[in-house]
């Protein structure tokens, strides 16, 4: 073999595996993709039933329910629209009514949320990235969300600490 | 007065990384000695105030001197001795000025360490070393100063975040940091390199010792974080493919490519440019982690706190030493002579398919954590690729992977025998196939991709053992000879045996904890009883505790198995009260390699309490095979050849040893 033809070889093989995982990547792309939306989205996109997606907002105080066998119901708020979402399993160490919390699921013919997952995150001034996005794109953000845990003498630049995302399955 | 003292020592050491960053490039230039000498000093004192810088801090926190605003906020004076100490770097500034010291550590390893370099490349590498330093330590003082004060000290800390609160914390980031750090010591060889426009086989042996220590401490620093997720969190996952993970693999999975390039280069003087491109991609993604982690860019355990300013800085240094460095690369990488020849079917051409493999892969690792990013920055919606996107992607690419592992070995330089290595191989195959169909019979059918990817784990690791035996020739020759031989095989040999064995050993747990791992959550009363993967769990009781800054709800269990008691299993839950937060506290029981998993959640008003049972068969040999690794990785570093600052060996000598 020449050189050139030894080059050729490997540049063909390397061009081979580029392929399959570009192949690969395009595959995954079509169906592995999770979205994130709010009830605001939720309501104005009309999302199919089983189409899966992640629902961020805030726990609607005073709706969550507990069913037998650890079942839970409870509303996610983005101050816009509401969503019911049923989840069973046990719920992260800091789900709280009028927190931010973040579900993973789909839609049922009902219009209700079936969540698989439950995310949150095990910090007093937690709110979900995408949650405080969306609630500020929307013009619903209260600036107290981010701050609550400042008692006066602290900094205020420094108030999301380390969030340890626990999920439930 | 000692946060001052920490605080003037990182200035000094800023200022002595600027002497280092400029002095030794003029005396190459010049090709004075004494100039160049200059970098050895300046790193060593660079170390020295950088360790004085740190000590100030770890005193600061010890002290619980609430006066400075980052032990204010991240530590408490009840906290426990360790985790007041390990607090120092479970925050974004205290883990930057860890993040430095490290590089200051290496730094000062090279000057120490190097007396058998030719003194203009320790000269260079150094300079390029104190490059890096320099922009850290003005990040750490612009942007995140841990010795800031407070004007009106409070008398209590507000604690550290409770997940962190762990033994964890005190391996996990300094074991993360050696690694990421360490391959800046190969950037800098690699700089070095393109700026003195020459490279031989003698840099690959100087760089490969450097890039295997790092890829030890990134390999163990991985697998114990994954550990400690799987303990810590309450549910039992130990990857969860988050951008943070993602950014520690990526480093990983290029450093391991770096590592079998750099063999090619040492041994056959081949692969030049690609392993200086290579170097440089590693560092890049080590610094890219950073970013990731640090800015704020995504939100998870890892980032403290966000803070704009810091991301832009951040960003800024990323462009600077990836785009720099890359420039530098293509301007000056054709002026490289090219070397050794070979044929495809040989060990450099396994060699180079596994780095086409695992740079491909560490491409869609990185694709999967920016493409989200790129999404929300260019078309305004949000979304998350998650384990499905990785397991349609990453994991065939690694199962080609795994596939060739067996082969690299086997096949000789310059030119190999496929047909010969594969009949070689054969025992390991079909061990491989019988065990899969073993498997699949046991299961009693069901999906046959896991019984297959478990003959894949065994071929993987009697692959390892066929190489071993066929270099000692165990089964051709006398025992006698065979022990002899085997003594006399190169540690190395020993060392990529133990790490490709590994690497079959992580694939077993991995399939088995995520195919048969079964599951039980329920709410359970005094006295009631759960049967999960054939141990019944009897809810003894629960009790309350004080601990020193927390209160717990403990939950006693019975487990049994066939009647006969196994052991006493207490998982909790602690509430913090500083922070007004909670912990699960999970208890694990340990059966060989399989382990029982008990996490407790809310207690209802009634007394009953929700309780995760897991059964995770053989889930020990997800970490068990990452230790194998490292430990082979450790053995071919204690190689003679290989030692750092060991003399040549003869070219008799050289000759007489085993191909490898």
């Amino acid at each position: 073999m020449t050189r050139k033809q030894r080059r050729m070889t490997i540049i063909g093989g390397s061009l081979a595996v580029l392929a399959l995982a570009a192949a690969l990547v395009l595959n995954a792309l079509r169906d592995s993709i999770v979205f994130f939306s709010t009830p605001t989205m939720v309501a104005e996109k009309h999302v199919a039933p089983g189409k899966r997606f992640r629902l961020g907002g805030l726990v609607q105080p005073g709706s969550l329910q507990r069913g037998d066998n650890l079942a839970v119901t409870f509303e996610v708020a983005d101050g816009g629209a509401k969503l019911p979402v049923a989840f069973k399993g046990i719920l992260p160490d800091l789900f709280r009514e009028g927190q931010g919390v973040v579900a993973e699921g789909a839609l049922d013919a009902d219009g209700v949320f079936k969540a698989d997952t439950v995310l949150a995150k095990h910090d007093e001034t937690y709110m979900p990235k995408e949650v405080a996005d969306a609630l500020k794109k929307q013009g619903h953000w209260k600036d107290d969300y981010g701050a609550k845990a400042s008692d006066g003498v602290k900094p205020a630049a420094t108030t999301a600490q380390g969030n340890p995302q626990g999920a439930v399955r | 007065m000692i946060a001052e003292a920490g605080h003037y020592a990182l200035v000094l050491a800023l200022g002595l990384a600027l002497i280092q960053s400029i002095v030794p490039l003029i005396g190459a230039r010049l090709r004075d000695d004494a100039l160049m000498n200059v970098a050895r000093s300046t790193a060593l004192a660079q170390l020295l105030f950088v360790g004085a810088s740190f000590i100030a801090l770890v005193m600061l926190h010890v002290a619980s001197d609430f006066s400075v605003a980052n032990v204010y906020e991240n530590s408490h004076s009840m906290k426990p001795l360790l985790y007041k100490i390990t607090g120092v770097w479970g925050n974004h500034e205290g883990s930057m000025l860890l993040w430095v010291s490290i590089l200051a550590l290496f730094g000062g390893l090279v000057a120490a360490f190097g007396n058998n370099l030719p003194l203009s490349l320790r000269a260079h590498v150094l300079a390029v070393q104190a490059w890096i330093a320099s922009a850290f330590y003005l990040f750490i003082l612009v942007t995140s100063n841990p010795f800031l004060r407070i004007a009106n000290p409070p008398i209590e800390g507000r604690d550290l975040n409770p997940v962190l609160q762990d033994i964890g914390l005190a391996v996990h980031p300094p074991m993360l940091y050696l690694g990421y750090v360490g391959f800046s010591i190969s950037f800098s060889f690699a700089i070095a390199a393109l700026l003195e426009g020459r490279i031989d086989a003698a840099w690959a042996r100087w760089v490969r010792p450097w890039t295997l220590v790092a890829w030890i401490f990134l390999t163990l620093g991985i697998a114990m974080g994954s550990y400690w997720a799987y303990y810590e969190l309450g549910w039992g996952g130990w990857w969860f493919w988050d951008p943070v993970e993602n950014a520690s693999l990526m480093p990983w999975l290029a450093g391991t490519a770096l590592l079998h390039s750099a063999l090619v280069m040492e041994k056959r003087n081949a692969l030049k440019v690609w392993t200086i491109l290579l170097s440089i991609l590693t560092f890049s993604l080590s610094l890219l982690g950073t970013f990731l982690v640090r800015s704020g860019v995504i939100t998870s355990v890892h980032a403290f706190a966000t803070d704009p300013t810091r991301g832009v800085f951040i960003l800024l240094i990323l462009c600077l030493f990836i785009g720099g460095s890359l420039s530098l690369f293509a301007g000056r990488a054709t002026s490289l002579k090219q070397g050794g020849l070979f044929a495809p079917i040989s060990r450099e051409g396994a060699l180079v398919l596994n780095n086409l493999l695992l740079t491909v892969a560490c491409a869609v690792v990185l694709f999967g954590t920016l493409y989200p990013l790129a999404m929300e920055m260019l078309a305004d919606f949000k979304m998350s690729v998650g384990a499905p996107f990785y397991n349609l992607t990453f994991a065939p690419l690694f199962t080609l992977l795994l596939l060739a592992v067996p082969f690299g070995p086997l096949l000789a330089w310059k030119r190999g025998d496929l047909l010969g290595v594969t009949q070689r191989l054969l025992a390991a195959g079909v061990s491989g196939l019988v065990v899969a169909a073993m498997v699949w019979g046991w299961a009693r059918g069901g999906s046959a991709l896991a019984p297959l990817a478990i003959g894949l784990g065994i071929f993987v690791i009697t692959g390892a053992v066929t190489d071993i035996v066929e270099r000692t020739g165990l089964v051709r020759l006398p025992f006698a000879t065979a022990l002899h031989r085997a003594r006399g095989l190169p540690r190395s040999a020993w060392g990529s045996a133990f790490a490709h064995a590994g690497l079959g050993i992580a694939l077993i747990g991995i399939v088995c904890e995520t195919t048969w791992n079964s599951e039980y959550i329920a709410t359970m009363k005094q006295n009631d009883v759960a049967h999960v993967a054939g141990y019944d769990v009897k809810l003894d009781g629960l009790f309350q505790r004080q601990g020193p800054n927390f209160r717990e709800m403990i939950a006693e269990f019975n487990v049994s198995q066939d009647g006969e008691t196994l052991s006493v299993m207490t998982p909790s839950k602690r509430s913090f009260t500083t922070r007004g937060s909670s912990t699960t506290e999970a208890a694990l029981l340990t059966r060989g390699a399989s382990q029982l998993y008990l996490s407790l959640g809310d207690a209802t008003a009634e007394g009953a309490i929700a309780v995760r049972i897991y059964h995770k068969p053989l889930v020990l040999l997800i970490w068990w095979g990452p230790v194998l690794m490292a430990f082979g990785g450790v053995l071919s570093l204690s190689d003679r050849r290989l030692r750092v600052g060991a003399p040549k060996p003869a070219r008799a000598k050289q000759r007489l040893q085993p191909a490898e």
